[in-house]
């Protein structure tokens, strides 16, 4: 008896169907499979059928040979018992064919016949309603996750027996199908606030221009002065997710299996903050079986790197082609991954290595210490940076306090209006947002009036600034501009953006 | 030979290129090393020295200190390390005079390596000196002898910030029994680079309050035109400008200070800053110029 059901396969974060074919015939007793398999879904055949037996389903002895098609793509990963279990359901004639018919099943399966859940489960789910299934059977507990996806029924099942009360009785599915919520672009609820930051008026300052503008922000100071504790708040001043920002998310979670099942899809904005030992590999994603790395993960969201000279030079030069094209592309042999990276990047560095510098109290370093620490920093890395502010020291008055500070829904009323402004001036040329104007298009988008550019030449011969800065500030002063609804960029716009220029590490100390 | 060999110059004792300040001490040595010029006879010399982990203050002072003396023609010894040292030669550079380091190795070795670009203008456009072969790695035990002959080649040592163990004081030491000048500048009571300076205060030494006074005690007259420019401020900028001084201040104590939002504080401490009233010592802390 021959009989074959759809799954799918999720290679990096796309879904690609599978075919699980199942033929039990006369011979000697015999469990046999192919198709390009990885270990752990050719054990899959002593999990199907200690979980049949236990599930009081007797199973002939036979041969039994298992073909996942098509067959030269790897198959990893445990999603497959399900639909093994189900094809060989229906080719013992104990589920009828026609109640199989278009229907895309995953999931993992215990000894005792219970169905546990599996990564990957959202793209699944949108792959069957791409290919027009009747509905699809996933694990219970990744039900949320599938229900995420409009136009097509989810069944959530839990083990092997709902799956037969579910396939094999007539429409016996609709009583166990997942009510959809409906999902929008739904308010951001996370669990900090920009409320609880004391002081730091100057820095609160920088980040709603760099949120305003996605623009990448850097932050100096002594340890203990709140750097970390303002990046983990970036997310709640940039606007809520819109439903495609939030499927882009969710698909590279979903992927990680990182999405907690009963939420569906990501509402908030990712905040990641990888550890200064992390890998090149884990930062920009790749590994054996290929993976999202810290990037992805951040992706529409933030990512933290906190002491940034401890990073790795390689790790970080990962990083430069992805913050250009918002998106990496891993090439391996088998394959080219392609995932998304629009991330913001926030980071955090010690003036020196012992944090205290300009304090000589308590700094020991000598300036060529100093000049060494920062030049570990990689100088490309550094021209991505448009915006670069000192955190200070929080004294104790400051700490004691806890009013009338600023709520981030307040700043990010502001940040949505400046989000809006910056779409209509830039409608669908390639970029949303200030801090992605190409140099080319800046004298179009950024005119300078005559004292505005007597100022720039000022600065230029003052401050030694270079030509990658040059355009930085302008974009920036940009920025600053439309936070306060202003069409052109003017003097005092320009001279606050100088402010916030990046490091002259050349100038460092003197 | 390699180009860098061929412009060191060699000075025995015998030459009449020998510097004159250092004949009269028993224990200076019988040659020198030099690449770029000697400090001239009949000009006066001062040294400036102090601490290498120096305070945005104490590298201001130092600063203003060699430029203006350099700018009234007077020759600024020191050491070239990091810190003060370095800050005076800049000084110097900066006002367009002359400057010469004492190294305590030899003179085609850049120490710290870090001031790869002051020993090349220094070879350029003044002098580095050196009792050590060429070749000869920078040793611990070079660094006080080398002081012998800073302080023997000028007139006055001014010591700028000083810990309470920094080699400055050595300098000072042998200065006194050279029988030379020493001023030191004031620090503030409780700060640890101020010490030895208070200290050398305390024993005798001269305050120097402004390089007027140095220049007083070696009978030179100030540099002309130095009429102070005067800036015109705003109003605004006249109230942050207030709160700036030597010591660095960050953005947000002005902030906290002048009440005023941190935008708009940023864009004035530019604007002074491109007015040339203000540094930007640190991201974000500033300091006066003057």
């Amino acid at each position: 008896m021959f009989s074959t059901i759809l799954s799918a396969a999720v290679i990096g974060i796309e879904a690609h169907p599978v075919q699980v074919e199942a033929d039990i015939c006369d011979g000697l007793p015999q469990f046999c499979m192919v198709g390009d398999l990885a270990p752990e879904v050719r054990e899959a055949a002593d999990r199907v059928r200690t979980a049949l037996r236990n599930t009081k389903i007797l199973f002939p002895p036979k041969k039994v040979t298992i073909n996942l098609s098509p067959a030269h793509i790897r198959k990893e990963g445990t999603r497959f018992d399900l639909p093994i279990a189900v094809s060989l359901l229906l080719a013992l004639g104990i589920i009828p064919r026609e109640y199989a018919e278009g229907v895309l099943i995953v999931g993992e399966l215990g000894l005792n016949g219970k169905v546990r859940p599996v990564s990957g489960v959202l793209q699944t789910v949108m792959l069957a309603r791409d290919l027009g299934c009747r509905f699809c059977v996933i694990p219970a507990e990744n039900a949320g996750e599938g229900a995420a996806v409009s136009g097509i029924p989810v069944v959530g099942v839990d083990s092997l027996e709902r799956l037969l009360g579910c396939l094999a009785v007539p429409e016996g599915w609709r009583e166990q199908a997942v009510g959809r919520e409906e999902s929008t672009g739904a308010k951001a609820g996370y669990g900090e606030d920009f409320k609880e930051i004391n002081g730091q008026e100057a820095v609160r300052r920088a980040a709603e221009i760099a949120a305003a503008g996605m623009h990448n922000f850097l932050m100096i100071g002594s340890p203990g002065s709140g750097k970390t504790m303002i990046a983990r708040r970036m997310p709640t001043i940039l606007p809520g997710l819109t439903l495609e920002e939030s499927l882009e998310v969710s698909r590279v979670y979903s992927a990680c299996g990182l999405l907690s099942g009963r939420e569906g899809l990501m509402k908030t904005r990712p905040f990641r903050s990888p550890h200064h030992t992390v890998s090149a590999n884990a930062l920009a994603g790749g590994g054996r079986q290929v993976r999202p790395g810290e990037i992805s993960l951040a992706t529409r969201g933030v990512l933290f790197l906190d002491e940034l000279p401890e990073f790795s030079r390689n790790a970080l030069e990962a990083l430069r082609q992805p913050m250009e094209e918002g998106r990496v592309v891993i090439s391996r042999t088998g394959g080219t991954y392609v995932f998304p990276a629009h991330f913001q990047l926030v980071a955090a560095l010690n003036p020196c290595k012992c944090g205290y510098y300009p304090d000589r109290e308590r700094c020991r370093c000598l300036p060529g210490e100093i000049s060494q620490y920062l030049h570990r920093i990689s100088r490309p890395l550094l021209d991505r940076i448009d915006i670069c502010v000192e955190t200070s020291r929080v004294e104790y008055r400051e700490l004691a306090g806890n009013e009338g500070n600023e709520s981030s829904a307040a700043i990010r009323a502001r940040v949505e209006e400046a989000h809006r402004r910056q779409r209509e001036r830039y409608g669908n040329r390639g970029w949303n947002f200030n801090s992605g104007i190409p140099s080319s298009a800046i004298k179009k988008f950024c005119p300078l009036g005559s004292r505005e550019m007597e100022i720039m030449e000022t600065a230029f011969e003052r401050l030694g600034l270079s030509a990658r800065a040059y355009h930085r500030i302008i974009k920036v002063a940009r920025t600053i501009a439309d936070l306060e609804g202003e069409q052109r960029i003017r003097e005092h716009h320009l001279l606050e953006a100088i402010g916030y220029r990046s490091l002259d590490l050349k100038f460092w100390g003197r | 030979m390699a180009e860098w060999q061929q412009d060191i110059r060699f000075v025995r004792k015998e030459d009449e290129a020998y510097p004159g300040r250092l004949r009269p001490y028993a224990g200076m040595p019988g040659k020198i090393y030099v690449r770029g010029r000697l400090p001239e006879e009949g000009r006066p010399a001062v040294a400036i020295v102090g601490a290498r982990r120096s305070t945005p203050y104490g590298n201001g002072t130092a600063r203003t200190f060699a430029k203006e003396l350099a700018a009234a023609g007077v020759q600024i010894i020191s050491g070239m390390a990091w810190g003060i040292d370095g800050m005076a030669h800049e000084g110097a550079l900066e006002a367009g005079g002359d400057t010469y380091a004492v190294l305590g190795c030899g003179v085609d070795i850049c120490y710290p390596s870090g001031h790869r670009g002051l020993y090349e203008r220094l070879i350029r456009e003044g002098g580095v000196l050196s009792e050590q072969p060429p070749g000869m790695p920078p040793k611990s035990g070079h660094f006080p002898a080398r002081n012998r002959i800073i302080s023997a080649l000028s007139d006055l040592v001014l010591v700028v910030e000083a810990g309470e163990k920094s080699g400055a004081l050595i300098t000072a030491d042998l200065a006194l029994e050279q029988g030379k000048d020493v001023y030191a500048v004031p620090g503030r009571v409780g700060d640890v680079q101020s010490r030895g300076c208070l200290n050398l205060i305390r024993q005798g030494a001269g305050l120097a309050d402004s390089p007027d006074t140095i220049l007083d005690v070696l009978g030179v007259s100030p540099a002309g035109n130095r009429e102070p420019t005067k800036i015109l401020l705003a109003k605004e900028e006249n109230i942050v400008y207030s709160w700036i001084c030597l010591q660095p201040v960050s953005l947000e104590m002005l902030v906290q200070k002048t009440g005023m939002p941190a935008g708009k504080v940023l864009s004035i401490l530019v604007s002074l800053e491109l007015k040339g009233c203000i540094r930007q010592i640190q991201k974000n802390d500033y300091v006066r110029t003057d």
